[in-house]
């Protein structure tokens, strides 16, 4: 588009888009006055603490990329890494395939949607440390609900909470406590996909299953990967349930290190031993390993995620 | 705007000059308070982590408002100490004016410049640190100065269930610890299983949190007297380690054990001695006191824990106070924690324990302070209760208080910590043998040991 193409703005209306402006900054200002002090600065100011050595009561003291190049040789970086990547590669489709179960349910139960909408969403509302004693409660493997239902079915359940290899599938599994506002996002998607579609697919002889797979999971599938982002997210920095009942006031001297996520790692580096330094730049590596796994993300979803609208 | 190629290392400057200028940090604050046991005292006195929850404490603190006199306005913030509150308080140059920590915090603290060193206010106000337990100031005790006045103490007795004990034919010699192979033999006497789960655990040898005691019975400090040198996988922790795990290793596992633990009503009248559920295990004093107002009906034997040599032992551990660096009202600190913890203060708050025990018509089991003076004289107003079974616990309680060791501060307390309990929890777990996780613990331990005590030096 060449410059004379441009048509000319009257003065006036200049004044009237600048004002505005203003009008508008001026009322997000409280917004933007405590992102930019609570959470940009402090991001900015990680980012020089990542680089020294500090211990909240002493000056920092600049030790240059030690921080860093110390990560490579701490062992607790590698587990607490991987106990998180496992965590959140079974807990993020988990939660996804339940969360779309349940609000299918929901989609078919007519009038009583509202109330079973809000008993699903429900155990959102506990807070993360009472989901963290929960844990310990209903997965005790001697006397826990879980053990006690499967040994209806005489199944002898396994110890959830003392035995490694049965320590994150407990955790995985009592994340789903929280998977109320995960089914309200999808039963809003679900409400939007247009029934002619299931009428058509009827007619040609579909069943439910393969109007599921071929109509609703692809009609919703934006909606999907939006959850999928956000779980990703939240997988790699899981700390209260998981810290509440391994590493809390409960179990203050017992800790299991299959419970060890990179999150309680962080926190006990900054708040436990005070090497805030080696904390901030902990919480840099974070950043960027959920960086990479969002933008692969993006990139997958470019061929298998459907927007309405979006020219093809 | 482009900014020129001059003006970027003009930017980079000054974004430094910005970040170095925020960070907060007041190094080692000086101590200038004027400490004299005469002197008039004004102002506020914050106290952070303590709560004045019984009458062991509110009567101690009437003893140390009369000490302080009228001017001195004592506000206590409660809850167990928040250390990052502490330490953001003192970088903003706004402390509490003492705090009540734990004592194996102490070493950290003083390492950093958090708290003060109470050699001139033991010195000004006169307090006689020999009154105290030595492992009590041993552990408060840093690079050699006092930095904590010790309060109460904490050790550890061998609690059995009498029943089961009879009806498989021992006694508390057999669970004690003074026979590791007596130890292991009843633990498999006494443990019972019920279609596949545990229904009674033998013995419980409450790892990981009593490996120091193990490990010292077994004749290894886990830490040198200095606190530089780690000794965590010295083969007798390494031994002590093997045996303590091995005890649940007979029982199917630590996985059942602990799960069956934890299923426990462990404050309530359904506790693991009511109903049968443990034979032995190793447990603080303080909760005798709990099983004799839950239930005083249970029958349970009660000694101090034992060495192979048969002799008592217990590991010191409790709280202290300590005063931050930058405190507006140190003078007035000090003279409280000296009351708080004076001979006649804690004679006065047993005596008013001991009235409300006789009007609920229950025994008075002592109390275990850190100060041996007060130890002795409490100890001449606990009179027999006629139940030998409790009898026997205030005795255990006492021979265990004069029997006791301690870990020395060291500035990398939380590291050196965690690296013996995760080194415990990994073998309990089975996820590594003793040798080869104490082998990793103390690498691990002894690393933040050096940088700790390189830095200390260095500052």
């Amino acid at each position: 588009m060449s410059a004379s193409s441009i048509a000319p703005v009257r003065p006036g209306r200049l004044r009237a888009r600048r004002r505005e402006t203003l009008s508008a900054l001026l009322f997000i200002s409280p917004w933007l006055v405590g992102f930019l002090i609570f959470t940009l600065w402090p991001v900015i100011y990680s980012g020089y603490l990542s680089l020294t050595d500090y211990d909240v009561i002493n000056n920092p003291n600049f030790v240059g990329l030690d921080n860093y190049t110390a990560m490579f040789e701490d062992p607790k970086i590698a587990l607490s890494l991987t106990n998180t990547l496992i965590f959140t590669i079974l807990s993020v489709p988990l939660h996804i395939i339940v969360a779309l179960a349940l609000a299918l349910l929901l989609l078919r139960a007519a009038r009583a949607t509202g109330f079973f909408r809000t008993v699903f969403f429900l155990p959102k509302m506990t807070p993360a440390v009472a989901v963290g004693v929960l844990f310990l409660l209903i997965f005790n493997g001697q006397d826990g609900l879980i053990n006690r239902v499967l040994g209806f079915f005489g199944i002898s359940g396994p110890y959830w909470t003392t035995d490694p290899a049965w320590v994150k599938p407990g955790l995985v599994l009592i994340s789903l406590w929280t998977i109320g506002s995960s089914i309200v996002i999808l039963l809003a998607a679900l409400k939007n996909v247009p029934t002619e579609l299931y009428e058509s697919a009827r007619i040609d002889g579909a069943n439910f299953w393969q109007q599921t797979m071929r109509i609703t999971v692809p009609m919703i599938s934006s909606t999907i990967f939006f959850l999928a982002i956000i779980n990703t997210i939240y997988g790699f920095q899981i700390f209260t349930e998981a810290y509440t009942a391994f590493f809390g006031s409960g179990n203050t001297t017992y800790s299991n290190d299959a419970a060890l996520f990179y999150v309680i790692y962080l926190f006990q580096q900054g708040f436990q031993y005070l090497h805030m330094g080696y904390a901030s730049a902990m919480a840099w590596l974070l950043f960027v390993v959920i960086l990479i796994f969002t933008v692969v993300q993006f990139a997958i979803s470019r061929r298998t995620v459907y927007y309405e609208g979006e020219a093809r | 705007m482009k900014l020129s190629a001059a003006r970027w290392p003009a930017v980079a400057v000054l974004a430094t000059l910005t970040l170095a200028s925020c960070a907060t940090g007041t190094g080692a604050a000086g101590d200038d308070a004027n400490y004299d046991p005469d002197a008039a005292l004004s102002g506020d006195l914050t106290v952070l982590g303590f709560g004045a929850g019984d009458e062991i404490a509110t009567t101690r603190m009437d003893e140390a408002q009369k000490a302080l006199g009228d001017d001195v306005d004592v506000k206590l913030v409660e809850g167990d100490l928040d250390i990052q509150q502490l330490l953001s308080s003192i970088a903003a140059g706004d402390p509490p004016e003492l705090i009540y920590a734990n004592r194996d915090q102490i070493g950290s603290l003083a390492a950093r410049g958090a708290i003060l060193s109470l050699d001139k206010c033991i010195d000004g106000e006169g307090i006689d640190t020999g009154q105290y337990v030595k492992a009590a100031v041993d552990q408060v005790t840093f690079d050699g100065s006092v930095y904590g006045i010790p309060e109460f103490n904490v050790v550890q007795l061998t609690m059995a269930n009498t029943s089961l004990l009879d009806a498989a034919g021992l006694t508390i010699a057999d669970v004690n610890g003074s026979n590791w192979d007596a130890v292991t033999a009843a633990s498999t006497a006494l443990v019972k299983n019920d279609g596949g789960a545990l229904s009674t655990i033998g013995v419980d040898t409450k790892m990981p949190e009593f490996f120091p005691l193990w490990a010292k019975a077994n004749g290894v400090d886990l830490i040198s007297d200095d606190g530089k040198t780690a000794n965590l996988n010295d083969p007798k922790a390494v031994e002590a380690v093997e045996f303590a795990v091995g005890v649940y290793d007979d029982q199917g596992g630590f996985a059942p054990v602990k799960a069956f633990r934890d299923s426990a009503d462990f404050f309530g009248a359904g506790n693991q001695y009511a109903t049968n559920q443990l034979g032995s295990m190793w447990m603080e004093q303080w909760y005798v006191n709990v099983l004799n107002d839950v239930s005083p009906d249970a029958t349970i034997s009660f000694d101090t824990f034992r060495t192979p040599q048969g002799e008592p032992l217990a590991f010191a551990s409790g709280s202290a106070w300590a005063i931050p660096a930058g405190s507006a009202n140190a003078a007035a600190a000090c003279r409280f924690a000296k009351a708080m913890t004076a001979t006649d203060s804690w004679i006065a708050a047993a005596n008013a324990r001991v009235k409300l025990r006789e009007a609920d018509g229950k025994p008075f089991t002592g109390l275990l302070t850190a100060n041996q003076d007060a130890d002795d004289a409490v100890r001449e107003l606990v009179t027999p209760s006629g139940d030998a079974q409790w009898d026997s616990a205030v005795e255990a309680t006492y021979l265990a208080n004069d029997n006791t060791f301690s870990l020395p501060a060291n500035p990398a307390d939380a590291e050196f910590k965690n690296a013996w309990q995760d080194a415990v929890n990994r073998v309990l777990n089975g996820q590594a043998s003793a040798q080869g996780s104490l082998d990793q613990a103390q690498e691990e331990a002894q690393k933040a040991l050096d940088a700790a005590w390189a830095k200390f030096d260095k500052d």
